[in-house]
Formats: C-alpha cells, structure tokens, sequence
C-alpha cells in the first residue's frame, strides 16, 4: 500500500468521524426536550396513578399536609400574570418598534439599540427587587385610590414587572421584522397616493403579521417561565386571584418555593414534577401555535 | 415637444456625498425616456427624487426645482400624497402588497376614497385587462398576490400602479429580475402605455435602451453627460464619455 492509499483512507475515515460527531450533537440537540419531557413525566407518573390528571389540574385544593395537590390556583395566576404582561407589553414594544424602524432618525436607533441590550440582558432578580421598591407600592397607591385596601403585591405588579421585562426581548424581535421588510414596499404604497401612517397601517403591519404574532408567542413563552422577579412580587397566596390588585402564585414560584423543602410528604415531590411538567406543556403549547399560526398566515398571504 | 418634466439646477447630497450635480434636463411627454449610466450614477436616485421618495431619508439634502407641468414640486404646498399619486412607481423586483390580487389593484382606489364594489371591480378587471393579466388570473382574484410568477407579479404592480391614474410612469430597472418572456411583455406594454403616459425608466441593459427609447439621458458619476432623441444620443453621441460608454469601455 503506498502513501496516497493511506492518506486518502485516513482522509475519509476522519471526514466520516466527523460526520459522525455533527450528528451525534444534532441528536443531543433534539432529544435534549425530549429527554426532559419524560423526565419529568416519569417523575410525576406517581401521583398520576393515584390521582387523576383533570382532578389535579382542575381542582383548587392544595394542602399537600392531607395529600390535595390542586395546581389550578397556580395554572390561572401564571395565566393571568402572562395576559396582563403581554397586554401591557405588545402595545408598547409595537409602537418603539414602528417608531424606531419608520419615523426615527438612523442615530435614534443605533443609540437605542445597545440599550435595549442592555435592558434584556439585566438579571431578573434586579427587576424583582426594583418591582418591590417602585412597582408594588406604587400598585398598593393605585389600589387604594380605587377603593381597595391591599398590601400591592399582586398579579397586577406582577404583569407590570413582567411586562417590563420582556419588552426588549419582543422589541428587539419587532426592530428586526421591521426593518427585514424591504423600504420599496413603503416606496410604492407612497407612490399609490398612500400617507406615511395608512402604509404603516395596510401594509408595514400586515406584513409584519407573522412576524408579530411570533414575537408574541415567544415573548408568552419567556413571561410564563420567568421565575425570580415575579416570585418577589405576586405575593404567593394560593387562591384563585379574584381581581389584578390580588396575589398570585404562579406556577415557577410554586417549584422554587418549595422543592427541596416538605419532601417526606408522600406525593408532593410528584405533585411538584407535575407542576413542571405542566409548564412545559404549556410553555410549549404557545410557542407551537405561535409557530402554526405563522404557517397558516403565510399559506394565506 | 410637450415637456412633462422639467428640472432645474438638481443637487442632493447624502451626508457629504454630492449624489446628484447640478441636473439640467427636459423630459418630453408622452414619450418613453430612459436613463442609462454606470452602476452607482444616480440614475435610481433622480428617479426617486422626481417623486419625492428622496424625503423619506433624513440624510439627503436636496436643492434646485423638478417642475411637474407648471409645478415645482420640491418647494409646493400641494399634499406630498397628491403628487405622488400623479406617478406610478416600478421598482426593480416586484413588490406585491401583502393582500390579494384584486386587493392590489384596488388598494390605490380604496384609499383615495372610492368604496363602489361594483366599480371598484369594474376598475381592477380593466386595469388587469390593460396589462394583459386578467385570463390569468381572473379565476383567482382573491388570491394572494405572493402566489403569481414573478413576471406576473410584476405586470400587477404595473395595473396596481396605472389604477390611480397617474400621468406619469416612473420604472427602474423593471425587468431586471424578469424572465426574457416576461421582459418582452413589460416592454411590449411600455411601448403601448406611452401614448397615454409620460414614461421615464431606469435601465442598464443598452439593448433595451435601443429597442424602446425615444429619448435618452445619459448620466456618469451623478451629472448628466448628455440628453436627447434616442437615435441621436446612440447613433451620434456627441461626448467622449456616452461613446466610451456605447462601446461598452465601461459600465
């Protein structure tokens, strides 16, 4: 056998390793959620066998001392928080985004750019300690003004600290669809007799649909599973929120609450898995249809 | 010869960059002009600005006067929005709105102000007729427009953009992304259009220049080199420059 023999099935065995190796991380990479998935299913598997999954979903009893494990108060707090950040949120990041990519000068946005940067790359926890100084009393104050005597932790300064935080990561996801859409679409609807703000309105937007509907679903996707800030200020009392000055307790805060803690209590570590399990779901949940709804818009236009 | 277009001592500056100098020039009515140059000579920019797009970018700075008619509509009261609609724009891809086809077509009527169903599809049958679209698509109307070949795509933004009735067809480079078939359609379709419209296009393809131009502006590192009847400019060209640039020395 001579050299270039031996090069050339060096070279291919190598090449193949290699391939190898790409495939072997891709796999990693997809069954990585897959692998969590069940993980946590098979944790949770024990409190299913002797409680049904709709009795546990639904139910609003949780007094894990006498084995009720009611998620449904933590379910509908991580909703309600969720709504009202994105309602808070989508306006406003919308808005800075049209503004930003349409009227502002070019100096405007390279300035605010890295700002919003900055804002997205902040720990929660800061977040969390600024809603307790600023947002929760400044919700007790609005609260008391209506009438209501409350402390201000609530899902109401929880949707509010949320919403602040999830503003530059839909914002920054907006600036880029926005300016992805070329300025010759501007150029002739300007040139149909269109004014600056119906072009905005009847076309920038409706192309843009996709891409807003995108950037909502991952902006409820990352507002459900945020954890530390929220936990700070939703006030954590298990009850059904009955109006947005009222606490809260979301689904993260349930687990980082208590997991570690009360695990002799038979079922509650299961009951904890299934809580994560059911973030999962849903976290997935909005960020599938987010994904479908783009499908179909796209089908469509 | 009626001049459509008049401008006057044209200057615009991006930043610092002297983009246009000092652009003298008549474009005649109801004749087709199109303006040939090098990559990089203005050409697009002049087409922009003698509709005012040049406005929605806050670093130009432009001087001089674009008379439409009796009308210099860089320094008019008129609403931006009247003048623009007095010219239809082709850009060099199509760019369909995000709607259906007869959406498209209809969108230009809608907004200024005709709601009619009956006429507006009246409108936009005859319009698609007039770019000899309507059998292709006539059974898809509610479409969207993304689904239409590019060739079509482009012919619909001509009908969408002849739907406002303007007198003035400002195209560049409209067939660059075109199939041949598709640009013998779009130029066939000039050649008709220009009885009813003044048409300046932006091209540099010399073959088409040849095949439809009655006037030609030669333009060069953002001045004006010369400007005349086709067959003058390209038979006799009388500078240095436009001969270099015949006989394909630069591009």
């Amino acid at each position: 056998m001579n050299l270039k023999v031996l090069i050339k099935i060096f070279r291919k065995t190598r090449d193949y390793l290699t391939q190898g190796w790409m495939i072997a991380g891709l796999a990693i990479v997809i069954l990585l959620p897959f692998a969590i998935g069940a993980g946590l299913y098979i944790k949770s598997h024990n409190i299913l066998v002797q409680h049904s999954f709709w009795d546990l979903v639904g139910s609003t009893d949780w007094k894990p001392l006498s084995g009720k494990f009611g998620l449904y108060p933590f379910i509908l707090s991580s909703l309600w928080i969720t709504l009202i950040a994105i309602l808070i949120a989508l306006p406003i990041a919308l808005l800075s985004a049209i503004h930003l990519t349409t009227y502002a000068k070019p100096w405007v946005l390279r300035w605010v750019h890295p700002l919003i940067d900055i804002l997205a790359g902040l720990p929660s926890v800061i977040y969390g300690i600024w809603g307790v100084i600023a947002v929760v009393p400044f919700v007790q104050q609005i609260a008391e003004f209506m009438g209501y005597k409350v402390s201000g932790y609530s899902i109401l300064a929880a949707g509010i600290v949320l919403a602040i935080m999830i503003i530059p990561f839909i914002l920054n996801i907006l600036i880029e669809i926005f300016r992805s859409i070329p300025i010759e679409l501007t150029e002739v609807t300007l040139s149909l007799g269109a004014t600056r703000w119906q072009t905005i309105k009847k076309v920038i937007l409706r192309k843009a649909l996709p891409g807003i509907i995108s950037a909502t679903g991952l902006g409820i996707s990352r507002a459900f599973g945020e954890t530390i800030a929220v936990l700070m200020v939703a006030g954590n009392v298990v009850k059904i929120p009955s109006g947005i000055f009222q606490p809260g307790y979301p689904l993260p805060a349930l687990l980082i609450n208590n997991y570690g803690e009360m695990l002799s209590i038979p079922l509650y570590d299961s009951a904890l898995m299934l809580a994560a399990f059911m973030l999962m779901l849903i976290v997935l949940f909005f960020n599938v249809l987010g994904r479908y709804t783009i499908v179909r818009f796209e089908k469509r236009m | 010869m009626n001049t459509a277009i008049r401008i006057r001592n044209l200057n615009l500056y991006i930043h610092n960059h002297h983009i246009l100098k000092n652009i003298n020039v008549e474009i005649p009515a109801n004749k087709l002009t199109v303006i040939i140059g090098p990559s990089g000579c203005g050409k697009t920019t002049l087409l922009k600005a003698l509709n005012r797009l040049t406005d929605l970018s806050p670093d130009i700075d432009i001087s001089g006067q674009i008379f439409i008619g009796e009308e210099d509509i860089l320094h008019t009261n008129r609403d931006i929005t009247e003048i623009r609609k007095q010219m239809g724009l082709l850009a060099q891809r199509p760019f369909p709105l995000p709607m259906s086809i007869f959406k498209n077509v209809a969108f230009g009527l809608k907004i200024g102000g005709r709601r009619n169903k009956n006429i507006l599809a009246k409108r936009v049958e005859y319009y698609l007729k007039e770019v000899n679209l309507w059998d292709e698509v006539k059974d898809r109307l509610h479409q969207p427009a993304s689904r239409l070949s590019i060739g079509q795509q482009q012919r619909l933004c001509l009908a969408r953009g002849l739907a406002v009735d303007p007198k003035i067809i400002l195209a560049d480079e409209p067939t660059s992304a075109l199939d041949p078939i598709s640009t013998q359609a779009i130029e066939q379709k000039f050649a008709e259009l220009k009885k009813n419209y003044t048409i300046v296009m932006v091209t540099h393809i010399l073959r088409q220049a040849r095949q439809i131009a009655d006037y030609i502006i030669f333009m060069h590192m953002g001045e004006v080199v010369e400007h005349g009847p086709a067959e003058q400019v390209l038979n006799n060209p009388k500078e240095e420059k436009t001969k270099m640039y015949l006989q394909g020395v630069f591009y």
